[in-house]
């Protein structure tokens, strides 16, 4: 167990590393120096002696492995350097954004984990064909819809024809319904896929007409045989899912005006602000991998086969 | 009265608009105590009839008419809720496939104690104490460790104890046994059936044995149900039936079950030890063959310093029942699998030794047909492309010729020509197997390999194609490597048999050696375990 926790944990770490030297590289490779961009901008009226202290006083002046060495040293430290556009450390712009957008996430991902449920469970045992269809279609429906449209229309729909919830101001809690939903929408799609999928292919196993034949009903079938099985695919496919939530809060945030990590990348894409844009790729890099890493080691608890491969006694 | 009386009882599936009547109007009694055994092959509606007797068709299937009278009461329309107190407490199910019937994620003992469970029969303490009761009765050792393990920590044989236990759990008057061994190996399904037998004498419980095994009904019931497409073909004593059987179709099933009736050993060919004969090289040479899998820290040796030779032109089994390396043995042969060390070589080439090219084009010269020709035949492919791959792969001819030499082939195999443009599904097992045959033949290959190539058929069809695969042999002078845990069938299509039991060979000899005067203790059990020994001395 050991093994295979410290074997997981040094992939972890290596996916991070590589996911930030991509980020530091493919950000070097972007055309334009955004140092440039910024303050050689004529109103400022500074001059190109003075640009080039700020130049140096950002690092941007030395040799790219220099710069790539002094950066990952200050990731490793937990300096992310200073936000080109307004100057400040980009590790309070991050913590500004980080719990505005772990509410929506967090928000998100139950509702959209609820939505799944119950959209599978309802087309897996319904009685009628026609129920179960009209069920079955929605996922596709749901994974097609762009989130920056659903958003609007949610606006429109519960904000202003049937002023249910306010546009603007209202409690907190008032403020997460919409993008939260609009969040969970298109998440829920593939977790309620695969949910069905592996509800029907779990009914079908030859255990279950062994339960059955011993006279359990069908609601006992369905919550002390079925749905733990069925539990272990959907899990997969949640921890990949997860990562979608960060893309997915970037449109949310922008479009219904909340503040944090989303709305961050947003605005520093828009003025080239590599430190901050850096910060997130690895930021999104260390939430992916830590779900993934939660969830591997969930496997050997939900399913004994695996922890019989990884080493635990049961 | 009769514990179970089945009156009539049609059983429909409606797929789309399409009614397909599986069971029409079949009856039969059990009697309490008694063992009565449905027979017949598949597609015969026996385990249909057994699936409607406890209410569990699946969702697409209902009785359409007919009576179920369980001591006396119609059951047949009840509903699934209604039929909830049936089940488990007065009809318990011992099902096929002990591996996919028991819960992966849950304890043995959870899985035991739930039929007492349900039925709400005793506290946490008690269920308990009688899970321990029942793992101790049917037969598992240290019963306290049993209970907390999981399924796949347990063989098959324990599993399927498991499932007895479960399903004796509360002492039901009647058990439905529904292919309760076909999984199993010989000597285990011998000993399970052994158990069956002794519960049903100490609780004086009756059962309804499903099978498709003419051995197994003939040497473990009172009665016979004989079965085809849905309707009762014949039934009564088992005795009587094999000793007299009145259908026409019971006699040929009765024929046909390697066995019930043992077909004379094949004449040796070519004649053994002639000087000529000892001078041509062997077809097949495997000398102190050795795979060894590292699982963990230690090496574990699945073939251990196997060693035997082929004639041309005749057929050599290998016996022995799963994990005994057999499979292995046959992957090393065909280069599928390369040996940790010793030799292989197929008219003096080393097979061990290719690589690239040379691994390629031998591949031409060893031939492999499958257990599960559904499983081995690409499900998109029409079965002329199938046969032609072949001779596309090693362009061995042009599009008008593999079409002129597919054509061939599928009438060498008996196949109609209709079936060239057909998809696999549209085909029957034994159809699909000569598809695979077909296509083993397509390069004229020197040696074919034949994994457990007859064990999923049916009876019927496998004599058909173990002819098939006599007659080629014959006239090809193909050489057969048969692979089989079936030693009925090995009996009567071998020469040359090799007894396998953990990674080593036990025995070598020619099949009347081994069959009449077997030298090894774990060939005298095997033999001892093929079910209709027993009948084969009462008729």
């Amino acid at each position: 167990m050991t093994r295979y926790l410290a074997l997981r944990v040094g992939q972890a770490v290596l996916v991070l590393w590589a996911a930030f030297t991509a980020g530091f590289v493919l950000l070097q490779l972007l055309p334009g120096d955004s140092i440039l961009i910024k303050f050689q901008n004529p109103e400022l009226g500074l001059s190109p002696d003075q640009i080039a202290e700020i130049r140096r006083l950002y690092g941007s002046d030395a040799p790219a492995i220099v710069r790539y060495v002094h950066t990952l040293l200050g990731f490793l430290h937990g300096d992310f350097g200073y936000s080109i556009d307004t100057g400040t450390p980009v590790l309070d712009r991050l913590a500004e954004g980080l719990p505005a957008t772990a509410k929506l996430a967090t928000l998100g991902f139950l509702v959209a984990v609820l939505i799944a449920v119950t959209i599978a469970f309802v087309s897996s045992y319904s009685r009628f064909a026609w129920i179960r269809g009209a069920l079955l279609a929605l996922p596709s429906l749901f994974v097609s819809v762009p989130t920056f449209w659903l958003g609007i229309v949610l606006i429109q729909v519960f904000s202003f024809q049937l002023k249910l919830v306010p546009v603007i101001g209202g409690t907190g809690f008032e403020q997460l319904i919409l993008p939260v939903l609009t969040l969970a929408v298109p998440i829920s799609a593939p977790l309620a896929q695969v949910l069905a999928r592996s509800l029907d292919q779990v009914q079908a196993q030859p255990f279950v007409a062994v339960v059955a034949a011993k006279g359990a009903s069908q609601r006992w079938i369905l919550w002390r045989h079925v749905a733990r099985n069925a539990l272990l695919p959907t899990l997969t496919i949640a921890g990949v899912t997860f990562g979608e939530l960060i893309a997915g809060s970037v449109v949310t945030e922008t479009v219904f005006g909340r503040n944090g990590i989303g709305r961050l990348t947003e605005q520093a894409v828009a003025v080239q602000d590599t430190p901050v844009m850096l910060a997130i790729v690895v930021l999104s890099a260390t939430v992916f991998v830590l779900v993934n890493l939660v969830v591997d080691l969930l496997y050997p608890v939900l399913d004994p086969r695996l922890a019989a491969k990884v080493g635990v006694t049961a | 009265m009769s514990l179970l009386e089945v009156r009539d009882l049609t059983v429909a599936y409606r797929t789309g608009n399409q009614v397909h009547q599986a069971v029409s109007g079949i009856s039969f009694t059990v009697e309490p105590g008694e063992v009565v055994a449905v027979v017949g092959e598949s597609g015969s509606g026996k385990s249909t009839t057994a699936h409607a007797i406890i209410g569990l068709l699946p969702g697409n299937g209902s009785v359409d008419s007919g009576q179920i009278l369980l001591g006396g009461t119609d059951i047949a329309g009840w509903s699934s809720k209604r039929l909830e107190s049936v089940r488990g407490a007065q009809i318990g199910l011992i099902p096929q496939d002990p591996t996919s019937s028991l819960n992966p994620v849950k304890t043995i003992g959870a899985q035991i104690g739930e039929t007492l469970r349900i039925h709400k029969r005793g506290d946490r303490r008690t269920i308990a104490r009688q899970v321990i009761e029942l793992l101790t009765r049917v037969g598992l050792s240290d019963p306290e460790m049993r209970a907390r393990q999981y399924p796949h920590e347990l063989s098959g044989g324990m599993r399927q104890r498991v499932l007895i236990a479960g399903a004796i759990a509360l002492r039901p008057r009647l058990i439905i046994a529904d292919e309760p061994t076909s999984a199993l190996d010989v000597t285990v399904q011998r000993r399970i059936l052994d158990l069956i037998d002794d519960l049903r004498r100490e609780f004086g419980t009756a059962v309804l044995l499903v099978t498709h095994d003419l051995g197994v009904a003939a040497d473990r019931s009172d009665r016979l149900v004989v079965m085809r497409n849905g309707q009762v073909e014949e039934q009564g004593t088992t005795r009587a039936v094999l000793a007299g059987p009145q259908a026409d179709y019971t006699r040929k099933l009765l024929q046909d079950a390697p066995s019930l009736t043992p077909r004379r050993f094949r004449d040796a060919r070519p004649p053994a030890h002639t000087p000529a004969a000892d001078e041509q090289p062997s077809a097949i040479t495997v000398r102190d063959l050795v795979k060894e899998y590292r699982i963990g820290r230690k090496p574990f040796r699945a073939v251990d310093g196997v060693s035997f030779e082929v004639r041309r032109g005749t057929t050599h089994a290998l016996v022995g029942e799963s994990g005994s390396g057999k499979t292995t043995t046959a992957r090393m042969i065909v280069r599928f699998a390369t040996p940790t060390s010793g030799s292989v070589t197929i008219d003096g080439t080393d097979v061990a030794r290719l690589r690239g090219e040379a691994l390629r084009r031998f591949r031409r010269r060893v031939q492999l047909v499958y257990q599960n020709p559904a499983g081995s035949l690409d499900p998109r492919e029409s079965v002329g492309d199938i046969v032609a791959e072949p001779l596309r792969n090693f362009r061995l001819a042009d599009r008008a010729g593999r079409s002129k030499r597919v054509r061939e082939l599928l009438d060498r195999v008996a196949l109609p020509q209709a079936a060239y443009d057909r998809r696999p599904r549209e085909l029957s097992g034994g159809q699909r197997q000569r598809v695979a045959i077909a296509r083993a033949l397509a390069v004229d290959p020197e040696v074919i390999v034949l994994d457990e190539a007859v064990s999923a058929l049916d009876v019927t069809v496998q004599a058909q194609i173990l002819d098939l695969l006599d007659g080629l042999q014959r006239d090809l002078g193909l050489t057969y490597l048969f692979i089989s845990h079936d030693l009925a069938v090995v009996r009567q299509i071998s020469d040359t048999v090799s007894v396998m039991r953990k990674g080593r060979i036990v025995e070598t000899g020619t099949t009347q050696q081994v069959f009449h005067a077997p030298q090894h203790a774990y060939t005298g059990e095997l033999l001892a375990a093929v079910p209709g020994a027993g009948a084969e001395q009462a008729a």
